[in-house]
């Protein structure tokens, strides 16, 4: 099994600090089940799952219990066995509402599996993805795209390349090195499935090199697998784990504009969502549950848990010991590109990498003030945009003016608020800009449907 | 002939057959469009604010004559504008009720708490989905003033954390309350004066958790208030406003969530 230096490098970036050994001096450990678990029904990219329980069913572990809301959708199992006590609305981590089925679990967990699938080396790569999508398998690198849709490419867009994203770039997480040092062989099986669905020659396992325990135990799982697999060992920069950078780093080839990684000849996925692959081919267990990590200077005993979802997050901080003092800051997922949280009643889903409690004096409470034009934001944004400019059209209402020098390129990795010594809130004006120009694209198509139909 | 008799006879010349080509195109290429429309369109008051749901005067003037769009879409005009523009098409007069927009919260910084200090951009939908909105009501005004920046008609005040309408300057285009993220603007007829300034769902206990002027659902107006002028929709009391109030003096008094208010012009 080779291991290869990444021989590409992209532009920008930056070095936080990563304060990774907090969370990653032990072994991923089981959450005890809490008695209430809060599901959400949006806990993917596309349209909520849509119930298919009612108030007050009993409901077996791995159970069906809601299906999925449309092509770009993924269904929900319930995480425990229980009791079905209401169907509410509850608010996500990134502050929208959605449907939740609340289930009270019982003592006894009883579990209903899918059959699984041993011979996953000689069954029909449509099986196999029928399965990944019946398992409501999603990525779970942060952004929640369905995988099975990912891993059906049209047939006009060869897959030669299939990247494992091991480089988890956020600092403070540490769960995804967790799962590549514990479970290693288990992800190399759930990348040899992706090989058989998409028919890819290549297979690159991308980790930092700040990880060297996950780097060797990654070689050492695909040792004997054949075919032209590598592990890339990555420069620590973040954003590497960004998709776009990512297949720069390890292919060379640059994804076009507004265009996807298949429009690059790429699948990349999370390897947890590969070890969820694994779950639901070989054992037949559909995902229900993950690695979150809680951690942060906040928190008594920073760990990573493996939580069923819908547990709040502050069980999950209370089963690490609570807060340490007065918390100033909570974040669901990592400080580069997480949401902060208002309080701790959010339930987790299958796109909470992390919870991260910050004590007030890593918490900066600073005034914004006017670009100086030091530049620095240009010399950060790894997507080669002029941050600057950009934030100051968008303050001033033009917003058109800042799509046309690509706003929308963005993918908010927030490199140039990071180093803005003005301490400009620069994303925020960016999403706030994307977001205006995605309803105005939005209400055009609308006008355009209608204009159709007539 | 000299350089002068030679340039001034082209380019005259050339003048002379332009005119003709122009004659012609304008006999033969001509778009003809209804006089009307001009007309509609003078009268209009050329505002362009959109609260038609139109393109500007311009284009509404258009919808009205070929289109047969309602007369009555003008919120700045009126009445008055709009029995002018019947009169001119020789259509039927139409009934216009001027509306105001009023902002259905009334949790200002003295009454109602915030969650956590925000202190990022000042947009209300970017701070609405920054930890769901420091706001401790999810359901409240925000107070970061992106309906007032959206009014065209410089009426929307933010004071004490809160934003308020000027009637006297509201147009009634509700540009407002298509910026608003929480949906708490509303255009109500301009002569009502009563209204209940609170949005939110909740339950009586949660809402006296977080703000010392909103409904808690006791539907104490519905009894007081004269029969339908209030209706009640789960813990959220609303004015009905097809339905005459006399009794408001008495209701605003004894309202325990001191949510039912007075516009004071």
């Amino acid at each position: 099994m080779k291991i290869i230096n990444s021989p590409f490098h992209f532009k920008g970036g930056i070095h936080p600090q990563y304060h990774k050994d907090l969370g990653d001096r032990e072994a991923i450990r089981e959450l005890p089940l809490p008695a209430k678990l809060t599901v959400p029904m949006s806990m993917h990219l596309g349209a909520p799952a849509k119930p298919v329980v009612k108030v007050g069913d009993i409901v077996k572990a791995g159970q069906l219990i809601a299906e999925a809301g449309g092509f770009i959708s993924a269904p929900v199992h319930a995480p425990a066995a229980g009791r079905v006590k209401s169907i509410d609305q509850t608010v996500t981590a990134p502050g929208r509402s959605c449907q939740a089925i609340v289930i009270e679990t019982s003592p006894e967990q009883e579990w209903e599996l899918m059959p699984p699938i041993p011979d996953w080396g000689s069954a029909d790569p449509k099986t196999l993805l029928e399965r990944i999508g019946a398992a409501g398998v999603v990525g779970m690198g942060g952004a929640g795209f369905p995988t099975k849709v990912k891993l059906s490419p049209p047939p006009n867009k060869p897959i030669d390349t299939i990247i494992l994203n091991g480089a988890e770039c956020e600092p403070y997480l540490t769960g995804d090195n967790r799962m590549m040092v514990e479970h290693a062989d288990h992800i190399a099986v759930g990348a040899q499935i992706m090989r058989r669905i998409l028919g890819a020659e290549k297979l690159r396992v991308a980790i930092e090199d700040n990880k060297p325990d996950a780097i060797e135990a990654m070689a050492k799982a695909f040792e004997g697998v054949d075919g032209d697999v590598a592990v890339v060992r990555l420069h620590t920069v973040y954003p590497q784990g960004s998709e776009k950078h990512q297949i720069y780093a390890v292919t060379g080839r640059e994804v076009p504009r507004g265009g996807l990684p298949m429009d690059a000849g790429c699948v990349v996925e999370n390897v947890s969502t590969v070890y969820a692959i694994y779950d639901a081919v070989v054992n037949g267990r559909p995902l229900t549950r993950r690695v979150i990590e809680v951690t942060g200077e906040g928190v008594a005993h920073p760990a990573n848990l493996m939580a069923p979802f819908g547990v709040s997050y502050a069980e999950m901080i209370e089963a690490c010991g609570g807060y340490v003092g007065k918390p100033a800051k909570l974040i669901s997922g990592g400080p580069m590109m997480g949401f902060a949280q208002a309080n701790g009643d959010i339930p987790c889903g299958k796109t909470t990498g992390g919870i991260l409690v910050l004590p007030p004096r890593e918490v900066s409470n600073f005034t914004s003030q006017a670009c100086i034009s030091c530049g620095r934001c240009v010399d950060a944004c790894p997507m080669r945009l002029i941050p600057s400019e950009l934030s100051q059209l968008i303050e001033a209402e033009d917003i058109d003016g800042a799509a046309n020098i690509s706003l929308m390129d963005c993918v908010e990795c927030g490199c140039c608020a990071w180093v803005c010594p003005a301490h400009r809130p620069l994303v925020q004006h960016f999403r706030r800009g994307k977001a205006i120009v995605n309803a105005k694209r939005a209400a055009e198509r609308a006008k355009q449907q209608e204009a159709a139909k007539k | 002939m000299n350089a002068i008799t030679v340039s001034t006879l082209c380019v005259g010349g050339i003048g002379c057959v332009s005119a003709l080509a122009l004659a012609v195109a304008d006999k033969f290429l001509s778009v003809k469009e209804d006089p009307r429309i001009g007309q509609v369109a003078d009268l209009l008051p050329g505002a362009n604010c959109g609260g038609c749901g139109f393109a500007g005067c311009a284009d509404y003037a258009k919808a009205i004559v070929t289109g047969g769009a309602e007369l009555n879409c003008c919120a700045p005009g009126g009445a008055e504008v709009a029995g002018k523009i019947a009169k001119c098409l020789g259509r039927d007069a139409v009934d216009v009720v001027k509306k105001v927009a009023v902002v259905m919260c009334g949790g200002d910084s003295t009454s109602a708490v915030r969650r956590f200090a925000y202190n990022g951009i000042n947009d209300c939908a970017a701070a609405n989905s920054t930890g769901g909105g420091d706001k401790g009501c999810t359901y409240g005004c925000l107070g970061y003033g992106s309906c007032a920046r959206a009014c065209p008609a410089g009426a929307i005040e933010i004071a004490n954390g809160i934003a308020r309408v000027v009637k006297s300057r509201c147009i009634g285009c509700g540009k407002c309350a298509t910026v608003c993220p929480r949906k708490l603007i509303k255009l109500v007829p301009a002569s009502e004066t009563v209204h209940v300034r609170c949005s939110s769902k909740d339950k009586g206990p949660a809402v006296k958790k977080v703000c010392a002027k909103g409904c808690i659902g006791c539907r104490l107006c519905t009894k007081l208030g004269d029969p339908g002028a209030f209706s009640a929709d789960g813990f959220l009391c609303a004015r009905d406003y097809s339905q005459p109030l006399t009794k408001a003096d008495d209701v605003i008094a004894k309202c325990p969530g001191h949510c039912i208010t007075k516009d004071a012009d």
